[in-house]
């Protein structure tokens, strides 16, 4: 896989037999990581920031990405903070000692989504089956982050590279989303 | 489809990802206790229905979740202008004019 942002953080799952292979675009699915939901007032920023490891980002749908950390825009007034699986407590507790007396929600939701990478030069292609977003590098540059609908499925996705894109949905809706995806890169096989 | 702008997002979406909450800028009654029942009723139920130029309230739900207003031409569908919740009604006469109604 080429060079993409987040590379120490965003990992195939290593005993997960790919979701799809095919010369112009791959589905993986990714190992599990530590995810933390961060609502927090603008004064509380930078203290959360420093307590996490990285800037949390204020311009709308952008990230922020460190050694391991990533923070990614979900609001105005809200954040996703992802760090490897085994640093949920350390990474939790900074925080929440650092923010201790502001008022704030942080909430470990690891489990609650799964992600899957897409990538390859068809990656746009496929994703544009079933969401209505102008994914060209103009509109929507390398870093975007951006929730929204796949078909009937609210997803998140992140471009972290040219062409690859990671792609969480809940994991209850996972099957849905990486299925319809799979069903529809059989078109690219057939022409 | 509507094509909706997120002033939070700052990007123009497809309408599924948004949904529609009806009239904007009711006031909660800032004394429920003394509200009288018929008030009450007004607040939670009566809507203006503009057939024209009317203000709403929209929220970003599979975006950002944020609720923003918006002004729509509830004939054309034109939407005429998308402000963050907490900001004045615009001038939804000058807003019609300059829309040419």
């Amino acid at each position: 896989m080429s060079e993409t942002l987040a590379n120490d953080l965003i990992t195939p799952d290593a005993d997960a037999a790919p979701l799809l292979s095919q010369p112009d675009v791959s589905m993986l699915k990714a190992a599990p990581i530590t995810r933390l939901s961060l609502r927090a007032r603008e004064t509380t920023l930078k203290d959360a920031g420093s307590a996490f490891g990285v800037e949390l980002p204020v311009q709308p749908m952008t990230c922020e990405i460190g050694e391991k950390r990533a923070a990614l825009w979900m609001g105005p007034d809200e954040w996703t903070l992802l760090a490897p699986a085994d640093d949920l407590k350390s990474t939790f507790d900074s925080i929440e000692g650092k923010l201790e007396a502001h008022p704030h929600a942080l909430v470990d939701i690891s489990e609650r989504s799964e992600a899957i990478i897409v990538s390859g030069e068809k990656a746009v292609w496929l994703l544009n089956t079933g969401i209505f977003i102008d994914f060209s590098l103009e509109a929507f540059p390398v870093g975007t982050i951006t929730r929204t609908i796949f078909h009937k499925s609210p997803v998140m996705v992140w471009r972290t590279g040219t062409d690859t894109f990671v792609v969480e949905a809940w994991v209850s809706f996972m099957d849905y989303v990486s299925g319809l995806l799979v069903q529809s890169a059989r078109e690219l096989e057939a022409a | 489809m509507l094509l909706v702008y997120c002033p939070h997002c700052d990007v123009e979406r497809a309408e599924t990802e948004f949904s529609c909450r009806g009239q904007a800028h009711i006031a909660r009654p800032s004394d429920p206790s003394q509200t009288s029942d018929e008030d009450w009723v007004n607040y939670l139920y009566v809507r203006a229905n503009t057939k024209g130029v009317y203000a709403e309230r929209w929220r970003h739900i599979h975006g950002c979740g944020r609720f923003f207003n918006a002004v729509r031409d509830t004939v054309s569908d034109k939407f005429l202008k998308f402000y963050k919740a907490g900001e004045s009604m615009p001038d939804l006469e000058a807003l019609a004019k300059e829309a040419g109604k």
